[in-house]
């Protein structure tokens, strides 16, 4: 799948040599015109990719605050339908940014696995991570993603041994994601050191580009991971944020975001230059 | 596998569905402790030595085999076909519970895994992990919904005096799903030292048919204590259902009975037109929650929408794979009852036989009531009394007006 904006956009930041940044926020958290702003302002503050939540109910695999982020803008009433439409407008100025939709299958069951493919598609969603969907379920959704050109993002773990690898890869396309550590998003933060040997090993074994995730909160963290990784993936802080602006009933959430993502992308565009001098 | 056609028993396939429910939906770094925890349940199944010892501590700890007892007072005051109650309230901790326990911290102890968790509704299953953890000391953490910790203080009471640690969990509805969102999320991040015993016959695959299995103890008992005292099979079966492992465990050796009517209760809440139900088969459309494909209580959306039941055990917007698929291809038939016809039930027995049985199979009792008058004398039914109701008098005294 040459050509598309995933690919394109990993090859970009490899010629300037750093790595990508990939925010995640929840799709309509803390409602949907609000994020409407934040998804527009994560580009200009130095978003390479963009992660977007689909809200769920139940997201199991979720620490605090990314369920806060679910709750929220299930409350605010966001559906699937709703969140494609925040893409397409977003398209409108920005035909660049990947966008890749996180969540879980039961909403995507719900909506049709072809219809959800079709219309992600034409609303302009480059790929999609489903956390509870391992390769042995997969089956019902892949066979719609490939026939609309989507690609499924798989992931890899501390608990994905040499055994285990072949088949998360089998499939896998767009990148890699790399879970830094056995839990729930959010919670505690693996040793740079361990991250760049599963680093290491998994580039050993596939060409797909790696993203790492799961505790990753910081500048310094983030810099850390993309001296070794092709991307880095931060998430819940960015969502406490919301969280905590919406709590305080702030007019000016996507500025303070696009501040918190500025600072953490100068961090990753730096961190490979740094480590070098 | 010839010898498996026209067999309802055979399920799962091997990749764990049960037509197309079940399965293994679960995240990427559980994904190899569930193939591990297939391989071992695979080689204990195999090993005489695991049979042996599990027999072992259902004979003399639990107190298997429980009576199958006829109740004439019931029968009489029903009017129509004989019944008999299988007693899985006499076990130790008073419910079926414990049958499931044993052979998973079995499993556990052969993984070699040094810390229990688990979920639980009414309490039942988490007081039946606590006593298996503290006979074979092992921590253990218990999660429960807030509202659950609420409604079931006996048990809360219960489960620390064995040694467990309590876990309120406050999201969501604050109850049974909530509850295993939180213990699957533990034990992602746990997953190195941690086993997760689930109490019902849900959860990915080779969950549903472990817990059934364990649970079959049930209706493998009840099929010789029928034979024995009638010479003949019954003619229904009933049991109240929420995930539905007592139900699978009684139904489950005479599923290939073609003469055995079969009947599961939902429970239905404050009625199936009002929304505050529990009934996922008469209410509910397949989708994927806590690691398998199954009928689920959902809004268009995809959704999970939250379930009711006046039984803290019942209260869950699923029910395990097995009967999602026993349902879809009619063998089983399933009914509901709701609060108001359980709190009779309940009270019928009470009355009846001297009997206090828990919320749960209060259901499965109001069924019977309905169901029993309208057979023939000649007939007989099983139903599985699966708990004791010391636990819900609180319940049982506010839905009935009464200050304790």
């Amino acid at each position: 799948m040459s050509g598309d904006r995933l690919s394109a956009r990993f090859a970009a930041c490899a010629s300037e040599g750093r790595a990508a940044l990939v925010t995640f926020v929840t799709a309509g958290d803390p409602d949907l015109a609000t994020s409407a702003g934040i998804l527009a302002a994560l580009p200009g503050a130095g978003a390479d990719i963009i992660e977007l939540g689909m809200p769920f109910t139940d997201p199991m695999a979720d620490g605090p605050a990314i369920q806060r982020g679910n709750l929220r803008s299930l409350g605010g009433g966001t559906t699937l339908k709703a969140l494609l439409a925040m893409v397409r407008d977003f398209r409108a100025t920005d035909d660049a940014t990947p966008i890749v939709l996180m969540g879980y299958f039961n909403p995507i069951l719900a909506f049709g696995p072809e219809r959800f493919a079709a219309e992600a598609k034409a609303a302009g969603i480059d790929g999609c991570i489903v956390v509870d969907l391992p390769p042995e379920e997969a089956a019902e959704l892949t066979p719609a993603l490939a026939a609309h050109g989507l690609h499924l993002v798989r992931l890899a773990t501390p608990t994905t041994d040499a055994q285990r690898l072949p088949a998360v890869l089998n499939g896998a396309s767009g990148f890699l994601y790399y879970v830094a550590v056995a839990g729930v998003t959010g919670a505690n933060s693996a040793a740079a050191a361990d991250i760049a040997a599963a680093v290491a090993r998994l580039k050993a074994a596939t060409p797909l580009p790696i993203a790492v995730g799961f505790g990753v909160r910081t500048p310094d963290q983030a810099a850390a991971i993309a001296a070794h990784a092709d991307a880095v993936v931060v998430g819940s802080a960015i969502v406490d944020a919301i969280g905590d602006a919406a709590e305080a009933r702030a007019n000016d959430i996507p500025a303070r975001v696009a501040a918190q993502v500025a600072a953490l992308a100068q961090a990753v565009r730096t961190a490979r230059k740094e480590q070098a001098a | 596998m010839n010898a498996e056609i026209g067999t309802l028993r055979a399920g799962p396939d091997s990749n764990g569905h049960f037509g197309q429910f079940g399965g293994r939906y679960v995240a990427e770094t559980l994904m190899p402790l569930i193939l591990e925890l297939e391989q071992a349940y695979t080689a204990a199944k195999a090993d005489p030595a695991f049979h042996a010892e599990l027999n072992d501590l259902l004979t003399h700890y639990v107190g298997r085999p429980s009576p199958l007892y006829f109740a004439p007072r019931l029968t009489e005051e029903l009017g129509g076909a004989k019944i008999y109650l299988k007693r899985d309230e006499l076990n130790h901790t008073g419910a079926h519970k414990i049958n499931n326990c044993i052979g998973q911290i079995l499993l556990a102890r052969r993984m070699g895994k040094t810390r229990i968790i688990a979920e639980t509704g009414a309490g039942q299953h988490g007081v039946a992990t606590a006593t298996v953890a503290a006979r074979f000391g092992l921590p253990c953490t218990i999660y429960m919904g807030a509202r659950d910790i609420e409604r079931q203080a006996p048990n809360v009471f219960r489960m620390k005096l064995l040694g467990a640690e309590v876990k309120a969990v406050e999201s969501g509805s604050k109850t049974l799903k909530d509850a295993m969102n939180e213990a699957l999320r533990d034990w992602v991040t746990n997953v190195h030292d941690t086993f997760y015993i689930i109490g019902t016959a849900a959860g990915p695959h080779p969950y549903p048919e472990l817990v059934r299995d364990f649970q079959t103890v049930i209706g493998k008992e009840a099929r010789a204590q029928i034979l024995e005292r009638e010479g003949r099979l019954p003619d229904l079966l009933v049991a109240a259902i929420g995930g539905g492992s007592n139900a699978i465990g009684l139904f489950h050796p005479f599923l290939d009975d073609k003469s055995v009517r079969i009947v599961g209760i939902e429970a239905s809440g404050k009625g199936l037109d009002t929304h505050e139900h529990a009934a996922s088969l008469a209410g509910g459309r397949a989708g994927v929650l806590h690691g398998n494909k199954t009928m689920l209580l959902q809004d268009e959306d995809g959704q999970i929408t939250e379930a009711h039941s006046i039984s803290a055990g019942l209260d869950y917007p699923g029910i395990g794979p097995e009967h999602a698929w026993l349902h879809a291809i009619g063998r089983v038939e399933y009914q509901s009852a709701t609060d108001t016809e359980a709190l009779e039930g309940f009270q019928l027995l009470c009355r009846t036989e001297g009997i206090i049985p828990a919320l749960e199979p209060s259901h499965a009792l109001a069924a019977v009531a309905r169901i029993a008058p309208t057979m023939g004398k000649d007939q007989i039914i099983i139903a599985n009394l699966c708990g004791r109701g010391d636990k819900d008098i609180f319940t049982v005294a506010a839905a009935l007006g009464v200050a304790m």
